[in-house]
């Protein structure tokens, strides 16, 4: 019998076959859906139902949340996928046969990106996060222009450096629990890394902690390595640019925050909290500053999406229960709202039949429904009140000023700044003469507003076992 | 204890020559011969894999070094020299910074990753923590080699020079489990596979492999 934690891995994997050796675009996008669909009532029976860890698998209560955030989003982009694509295929920017390619590689992303969640071995883990890069480079580059390829590119080049930087870190790891643990096997998995951290080297667990930290930090947008980040977003599919930014992005920070659960259980090794609390506050500001001069709107919301990285790397290098809790919060709505928010821009830009900002314009006026929601979206993102963004860095900056008053001041400046650029770039889009094509979008409205409707009803009011969950996981995380 | 001391040795030396070897790529300004020096990277960390195998009594790691052997130091450079030669680019190769400065950048690198790793592993067994300086040595000057490269494949060279580079640690870790040697080679073949596409489409589009062509068509330049 197959539980529930190998139903997150078979069902994509079945599904990415299929999709591969199925023709027919109607067909396929129902079967995309369907397949994204089970994983995610799988994911879901968690909660239900907790599966017993294995020395490859494991589940506790930080990975349900991420596992279960990242089914959800993966189940409503394949439903905005659908249409999207649709539309693709009719003004033939895309061939069948490459949306064939890209159905098969959506399922296999989903795929990679749930063993990375539920991966007990750090090697395991490693190699999730590997194949999941690796399959966003070729689905970047699909378009095949200029732009697309140099994108795929330059992601290919630096994910895979910081992919190799992580994998030196996982062998010093491994160097660092040998001795305790003894050779072989176990002394790659986490659970058993996790009893005995306190005995590891030090010296080599900072060493490790460093290489982990530039490499996946890579993978995670943070600001000295994140060139690769809003080329490849500009570039690709823009479902793919939602599941980029909601959910590839949390992956690695998952990897991440696991390392620093074992960093923070040796007293002698240093405390992963400061280094990540200097990363985010520099990815926080310099991304903000960056939204001003931005002129294609799905490279904005790229970089909106660093700054938002920046600001979740630092509630967890913060640290505490509180701070980890509105962290886990925050990941959670911005990977809602950035989603909705690349959903309404995929079509805007579908319609307009450009992504440049300059030849948008009176959206509210042409398209009320795209642009009312792009509206909703970004008020959404720049965190005012009342939605849930709001709640979250309200709890960040908060917490932030009980301890440390100078950082709260940094983080407030940040999300400021960016909330300025945001709404000047908005105003140009959804306000004014119209401009550009104003045709009827032919979307799927549905994503998009499920998203909002989560993110508008977390921020006024939170139930109960939700935030019984997150404060499990924010204690387990130190 | 002879056997101790000369496995040390012969490991200590094959690691040593790698790192040699990474210098040798430094300064290769010809595609063709950077591709020779390559084949000559693989074939040194094929041996020092090999060894390896024997000292640890470890035999899944024969099946790395024969992959280091038959992929890395004889398919991929003969592709590679088919593509190269296929392009018409095995002319001379440009380099952002020029090669004395790079050696000596190269040395610089060489000097800190020693002196950070020996100095974090005072405890453990000489033979790790030497495998593994050299071993972070590889890396680095896989990514100089990376940064100081315009051509895409050249770049190339550099990227599979700093995986050896991490198969060397591996290798060096006693006793690590073979989903990460396996894993290591297979993404290996995926990233040339990936990279064999790219460079097929890179040249049906602009017509040229060179880096700095590309970086005219940046997203906001226009």
């Amino acid at each position: 019998m197959i539980d529930a934690l190998a139903g997150v891995l078979v069902i994509p994997a079945i599904a990415a076959v299929l999709l591969a050796a199925l023709p027919g675009y109607q067909m396929t996008a129902r079967l995309n859906v369907l397949a994204t669909f089970l994983t995610l009532i799988t994911a879901l029976s968690l909660y239900v139902v907790e599966p017993t860890s294995g020395p490859y698998l494991l589940v506790d209560d930080l990975n349900k949340v991420f596992i279960v955030l990242t089914t959800f989003v993966g189940f409503t982009t394949s439903v905005f996928s659908a249409s999207y694509i649709g539309h693709e295929i009719e003004i033939g920017r895309l061939t069948p046969k490459f949306v064939r390619f890209y159905h098969a590689m959506y399922q296999v992303l989903m795929f990679a990106m749930n063993l990375a969640l539920v991966a007990n071995n750090i090697g395991l883990m490693w190699v999730a996060i590997e194949t999941a890069t690796l399959t966003t480079v070729l689905m970047v580059g699909i378009y095949r222009t200029h732009e697309a390829l140099e994108a795929a590119w330059k992601y290919f080049i630096l994910g895979s450096v910081g992919i190799a930087l992580a994998l030196f870190g996982t062998i010093l790891v491994y160097m660092a629990a040998r001795p305790v643990i003894g050779e072989g096997a176990d002394a790659m998995i986490w659970s058993i890394l996790i009893t005995r951290a306190a005995q590891f080297d030090p010296a080599l667990l900072n060493v490790a902690f460093i290489f982990l930290l530039l490499g996946y930090g890579t993978k995670v947008g943070l600001a000295p390595l994140h060139a690769w980040l809003p080329d490849a977003h500009a570039e690709g599919p823009t479902p793919i640019s939602a599941v980029l930014s909601g959910l590839l992005l949390n992956v690695a920070l998952y990897a991440l925050l696991r390392f620093k659960m074992l960093l923070a259980l040796n007293p002698a090794a240093i405390a992963p909290g400061p280094l990540m609390v200097i990363m985010g506050l520099i990815s926080c500001v310099f991304a903000a500053f960056m939204l001003y001069r931005r002129r294609d709107i799905k490279r904005m919301f790229a970089y909106s999406s660093i700054e938002h990285m920046g600001i979740i790397v630092f509630a967890f290098g913060m640290g505490g229960a509180l701070a980890n809790f509105a962290g886990l919060l925050h990941m959670t709505m911005h990977s809602l709202t950035k989603s909705a928010i690349f959903f309404a821009v995929g079509h805007i830009a579908q319609v307009k039949g450009t992504q440049k900002i300059a030849d948008m314009g009176g959206l509210t006026v042409t398209n009320p429904v795209l642009g009312w929601g792009l509206v909703l979206g970004v008020v959404a993102i720049a965190g005012l009140p009342p939605l849930g963004i709001f709640m979250s860095e309200f709890l960040v900056v908060s917490s932030t000023f009980a301890r440390e008053p100078w950082l709260a001041i940094i983080l407030v400046l940040g999300i400021l700044v960016a909330l300025g650029g945001l709404f000047l770039r908005l105003n140009a889009i959804a306000f004014g003469a119209p401009r550009g094509p104003t045709a009827k979008a032919q979307a799927s409205y549905v994503p998009m507003f499920a998203h909002l409707a989560l993110v508008f009803m977390a921020g006024i009011y939170l139930p109960a076992p939700l935030v019984k969950g997150f404060e499990n996981v924010a204690r387990l995380l130190g | 204890m002879l056997r101790g001391n000369l496995s040390f040795d012969v490991a200590h030396l094959l690691a040593g020559s790698l790192v040699l070897v990474s210098f040798m790529q430094l300064y290769q300004d010809r595609l063709y011969a950077l591709l020779n020096v390559y084949a000559l990277h693989a074939l040194v960390l094929a041996a020092s894999v090999g060894w390896q195998a024997f000292v640890q009594d470890a035999p899944h790691l024969y099946v790395t070094a024969v992959i280091a052997l038959v992929f890395k130091a004889i398919i991929i450079p003969t592709a590679l020299h088919r593509i190269i030669v296929r392009l018409g680019i095995h002319r001379e190769i440009e380099t952002v910074v020029g090669v004395g400065p790079t050696m000596l950048l190269g040395m610089g690198l060489v000097a800190l990753s020693m002196v950070v790793m020996l100095r974090v592993t005072a405890e453990a067994d000489p033979l790790a923590r030497e495998d593994l300086a050299f071993a972070l040595a590889v890396v680095l000057l896989g990514l100089l080699m990376m940064v100081t490269r315009r051509n895409a494949v050249s770049q190339v060279v550099g990227f599979m020079s700093l995986e050896n580079g991490l198969v060397l640690a591996a290798t060096g870790a006693k006793g690590m489990p073979l989903v990460v040697e396996i894993s290591v080679a297979f993404s290996v073949l995926i990233a040339f596979i990936v990279i064999g596409i790219f460079l097929f489409r890179i040249r049906e589009r602009f017509d040229t492999v060179d880096i700095q062509a590309l970086d005219r068509f940046r997203g906001e330049r226009q």
